[in-house]
């Protein structure tokens, strides 16, 4: 097939069949300069800018939520075109029918929608809550299998942040084709995928994903007529940088009006835009000051994008994140860096702009990289605090060289991969339930497998592992039934149309399962082993806390002793999940990472046998716990490290806070040594790392002073969030954190 | 061989070039007034860590060191010549850049061969004039001097470090002196002036000790630069 809006564009197999990743390796331009070309803000953008920043001012003054329309079922359809300011906006497409103001999202669950709405004072409509009586959520659906015993963990918190209530996310459409190939080739192209599959034997797997492509050339019929609201016509593909960015971001819009999805990431767009940027900048249709302008447009309607959440659901996942991944750098497969200057300039909107959590800025980290790249992220990091760093040379030989991420740390290959998320489940806590013989600690209540309460006056490291290790086996059974019951449901009553629209239909799945307390466990058995742990017993004879005589190595000190407890961990919870079977034979996969909930995971947790007390909360991811690395901060990311990738496929996040000064005592001497410490780390196979370079008595005078720090952004946990968004809990587990400091 | 070894820093980026390893060593011989780390001042028998354990654990940072490398500090790291010898050896095999910093007060034989394997010295010349060397450092300060000129003559690199602390060493005229002071040496690369803090308040009251500055205030950022303007840094 040709088209007059590929002139220019190389390569074949790309125009016959969906192939973005080879269009990109065709045709795009590598860079391996500094950002010296790279231009400022334009007056426009300023200006746009200006209002947007006064609206979010608006928005934090109201208490974090500017509005909310609770009379309309948020999808593609239901508002009219909407503008921020029609005559500046270069990119246009809201949400809702105005800028920031939340929609209403009842499939998956119509009381969260409830709640939230009651939440900020409003009330959800009537019509709508008529309407939903004669249908069934996603979350109706799930309660009606859920057994007692998934009842019993999930209220207890033994597994927390499931998504049986809101969408589960961490899909992410390959919105790029839209913009390469228009939306009636990929219509086309389903209609086809339709007929070919309904030729076989129409057995169950067969009949629901048949309906589901019906679904999805449904709404991907009514993504045209979307972007026809604002006068676009996307049924053929873009012929110019804007409208690539036009289009791509229409499918990323619609997504978001039809699912509020927990993390709705973004790709790997930046190359892939580049090309069409190249392409008119040679055509003498742009020119650098105006190519940054599109990037500042898109990347300000990226930060517009909101979800309405419920209190419960900030504290899980503080500061309202959106997870508006987008993976950047990266080499090829044939290691020739996929960086270009779009790289440049996605990075340069946090200097035109301001510094901002959203798009959340990941780096495809590789030792190759081009010096001057390495250099640019690591000022980035320095100036914004706002870019994540995961590690290329790792993940490449395993997804290839067009994967991306979803939410922090999720990798999986654009268009070919979905994943069905599942929080994660708490670690410490089953340890402690092993000690009690299947009870749960706080609300004494017995869950698990029944078992007498351990009864030595100390603590048997042997004994102690093999009681661990019954639970867990049981844990992972529930878990894995848990999680099926739960994406049953989602496909059936809250499929992504769009999402997966922008998928090949061939599509591979990955189960996302995931652990907390990483740290706080293997400390616990770096105690019980090293040093001596009495049990202390409450008057119901429950093991309630513990008391420790003697050292112990711990977690975060590059100590062989316990960081090979954690990779054993790991390799124990990993093993035991893949015993059982999973929703549409989806692939197991394991992170360690919390986001924000290391907080409410450990407010559920009674005290441990580390030394942590009750309620107090887990370090974050796989973070050695607070304060607890006494060799400096090369030795706490070597033992991070060590945890090994391949167990933990779904991701290993690491949140690392630094004082400048400590970096070095120059500007230039900061970056080259964080080039230097991202380089080591990276080449001893480690998985992730959120960089932070500020001072903790920055972040306690912006908790004492939050006017004087607006836009204040620190990396939490995958992500980055507003300081002042986090709530005082959230806020204050930030600063006890262990910030390498010079001695 | 062993030696006394106080603590590990794994992340250094202010002593010496790049990322480096910086190994404080047990013991010092001095007592200056103004100490950071008085810790250190003597070597304790539960520090004594075997040179194989310790070039080791300087290993295990090897992927992060690019321009860096290690640096010997302390506590005074010429008390334990011969065993950091031994150590530095090992590390030359790895092709690692070492750094020692020292006060240069001691000279003999077993230095001399420990700086066959250094690459840069950072060297403390605390103050300008012998009576306020002789009062905060008790020490003779022409040996400073005297081992600076050994170095000029190995044709071995130096940092000149000194801390400012406020009324003792902040004035122009100070930094004037340490200029025409340092004026005739050739291997001097260059000058690093230190802001005095009191991060160390914490160790002595642990310690059970005084702080002999305690009541001087520390010196302000805007302060050193200025310094360093008129040193022409």
């Amino acid at each position: 097939m040709e088209r007059k809006e590929w002139l220019g564009f190389k390569g074949e197999s790309w125009k016959n069949e969906i192939n973005v990743r080879d269009f990109i390796v065709e045709n795009y331009t590598a860079y391996d300069g500094d950002d010296s070309f790279l231009a400022g803000p334009t007056e426009r953008t300023n200006k746009l800018m200006g209002k947007l920043n006064e609206l979010l001012k608006k928005e934090q003054a109201n208490g974090g939520v500017i509005g909310i329309d609770p009379e309309t079922v948020s999808t593609l359809l239901n508002y009219p075109a909407a503008y921020l300011d029609k005559e500046l906006e270069l990119i246009v497409g809201l949400q809702t029918g105005a800028p920031l103001v939340r929609g209403v999202h009842p499939f998956c669950g119509i009381r969260m929608e409830r709640m939230a709405c009651k939440a900020y004072g409003y009330e959800l409509s009537p019509k709508i809550e008529e309407e939903f009586q004669y249908r069934t959520t996603h979350n109706d659906g799930v309660f009606r299998v859920y057994s007692d015993e998934m009842r019993a963990v999930r209220h207890t918190g033994i597994i927390t942040g499931l998504p049986d209530s809101y969408g589960r996310g961490r899909i992410i459409g390959d919105y790029r084709r839209i913009a390469l190939y228009g939306m009636d080739f990929i219509i086309e192209k389903k209609k086809e995928d339709k007929k070919r599959i309904s030729r076989g034997v129409m057995d169950e797997d067969t009949i629901r994903l048949v309906e589901e492509i019906y679904k999805q050339i449904q709404f991907l019929e009514q993504l045209k007529q979307m972007a026809m609201l604002y006068g676009c016509d996307i049924s053929r593909p873009a012929e110019n940088a804007r409208e690539a960015i036009q289009w791509l971001y229409f499918g990323y819009l619609a997504a978001n009006k039809e699912q509020n999805g927990a993390a709705m990431s973004l790709g790997r767009t930046s190359t892939f835009i580049d090309i069409y940027i190249e392409r008119d900048i040679e055509r003498g249709i742009l020119t650098e000051e105006t190519a940054q302008e599109l990037i500042d447009q898109f990347v300000m309607k990226l930060r517009m994008i909101r979800h309405l959440r419920t209190p419960e659901y900030n504290e899980l996942f503080g500061g309202d994140p959106m997870w508006i991944t987008e993976a950047i750098g990266g080499m090829t497969v044939k290691d020739k860096t996929l960086v270009t200057k779009n790289s440049y300039r996605f990075m340069n909107t946090l200097y035109n702009l301001g510094s901002a959590p959203e798009p959340n800025m990941t780096i495809l980290w590789s030792e190759m990289l081009p010096e001057n790249f390495k250099k640019f992220c690591a000022k980035v990091s320095i100036d914004t605090d706002s870019i994540q760093y995961e590690n290329d040379d790792l993940m490449r030989p395993i997804y290839g060289d067009d994967y991306a991420i979803a939410c922090c740390v999720s990798a999986m290959k654009v268009g070919k991969q979905m994943q069905f998320f599942g929080a994660r489940c708490n670690l410490p806590k089953t340890l402690l339930m092993a000690l009690n013989g299947g009870i749960e600690e706080r609300y004494n209540m017995q869950i698990g497998p029944v078992m007498p309460i351990y009864d030595k006056e100390v603590l048997d490291y042997t004994e102690v592992m093999e009681r661990f290790d019954f639970y867990l086996e049981w844990l992972a059974k529930t878990y894995v039934n848990t999680m099926n019951c739960i994406h049953f449901m989602h496909d059936k009553y809250a499929y992504e149309r769009i999402q997966m629209g922008l998928h090949d239909t061939d599509v591979e799945r990955l189960m996302a399962f995931g652990v907390a307390g990483l740290s706080v466990i293997t400390d616990s058995f770096s105690a019980i082993k090293y040093a001596k742990v009495k049990p202390i017993k409450n008057e119901n004879g429950l093991i309630v806390d513990f008391e420790i005589e003697g050292d112990f190595p711990t977690f975060g000190n590059d100590d062989d002793r316990v960081d090979r407890i954690a990779v054993s961990i790991l390799d124990k919870v990993n093993n035991e999940l893949k015993k059982n079977p999973t929703y549409r034979n989806a692939r197991h996969t394991l992170s360690a990472l919390t986001i924000t909930s290391n907080v409410v995971y450990g407010k559920k947790t009674g005290s441990t046998p580390d030394g942590r007390k009750s309620g107090e909360p887990f370090a974050p991811g796989a973070n050695p716990m607070h304060n607890r690395e006494k060799n400096g901060a090369l030795a706490s990311l070597n033992s991070v490290a060590k945890l090994p990738y391949e167990k933990c496929l779904d991701g290993i996040s690491n949140t690392f806070s630094i004082v400048p000064e400590a970096l070095g005592r120059t500007k230039d001497d900061q970056i080259d040594n964080l080039v230097s410490i991202l380089d080591g780390y990276f080449m001893q196979m480690a998985h992730h790392i959120n960089i932070n370079v500020l001072n903790r008595e920055t972040l306690i005078k912006a908790m004492e002073e939050p006017e004087l720090y607006p836009n204040l952004t620190i990396r939490v946990s995958g992500y980055a969030v507003n300081f002042h968004k986090l709530s005082k809990e959230q806020q204050r587990e930030a600063i006890s954190r262990t910030f390498h400091t010079t001695i | 061989m062993k030696g006394y070894i106080h603590s590990i820093q794994s992340l250094g980026t202010v002593d010496g070039p790049g990322v480096r390893a910086v190994i404080f060593t047990d013991g010092c011989h001095l007592r200056c007034s103004f100490c950071q780390n008085p810790d250190t001042w003597v070597a304790k028998e539960e520090n004594l860590m075997d040179e194989g354990e310790l070039v080791r654990r300087i290993l295990r940072l090897r992927s992060y060191i690019k321009d860096g490398g290690v640096t010997f500090s302390g506590g005074e790291p010429l008390l334990q010549a011969e065993f950091l010898t031994e150590v530095a050896k090992k590390l030359k095999d790895n092709r690692l850049h070492i750094t020692l910093d020292t006060s240069g007060t001691i000279m003999n034989e077993k230095v001399d061969k420990l700086l066959d394997y250094v690459d840069l010295v950072l060297l403390d010349i605390k103050f300008n004039n012998e009576s306020d060397y002789k009062k905060h450092v008790k020490d003779d300060m022409n040996k400073p001097f005297a081992f600076l000129k050994m170095l000029e003559e190995r044709g071995i690199p130096v940092w000149i470090r000194q801390v400012i602390i406020p009324t003792i060493n902040d004035t122009e005229e100070e930094v004037l002196a340490l200029k025409k002071r340092l004026a005739p040496y050739k291997n001097i690369e260059k000058v690093e002036l230190l802001q005095f803090r009191k991060l160390c308040l914490e160790k002595y009251e642990q310690m059970g000790i005084d702080f002999p500055l305690k009541d001087y205030p520390e010196t302000s950022k805007e302060k050193i630069a200025e310094l360093e303007k008129i040193f022409n840094i």
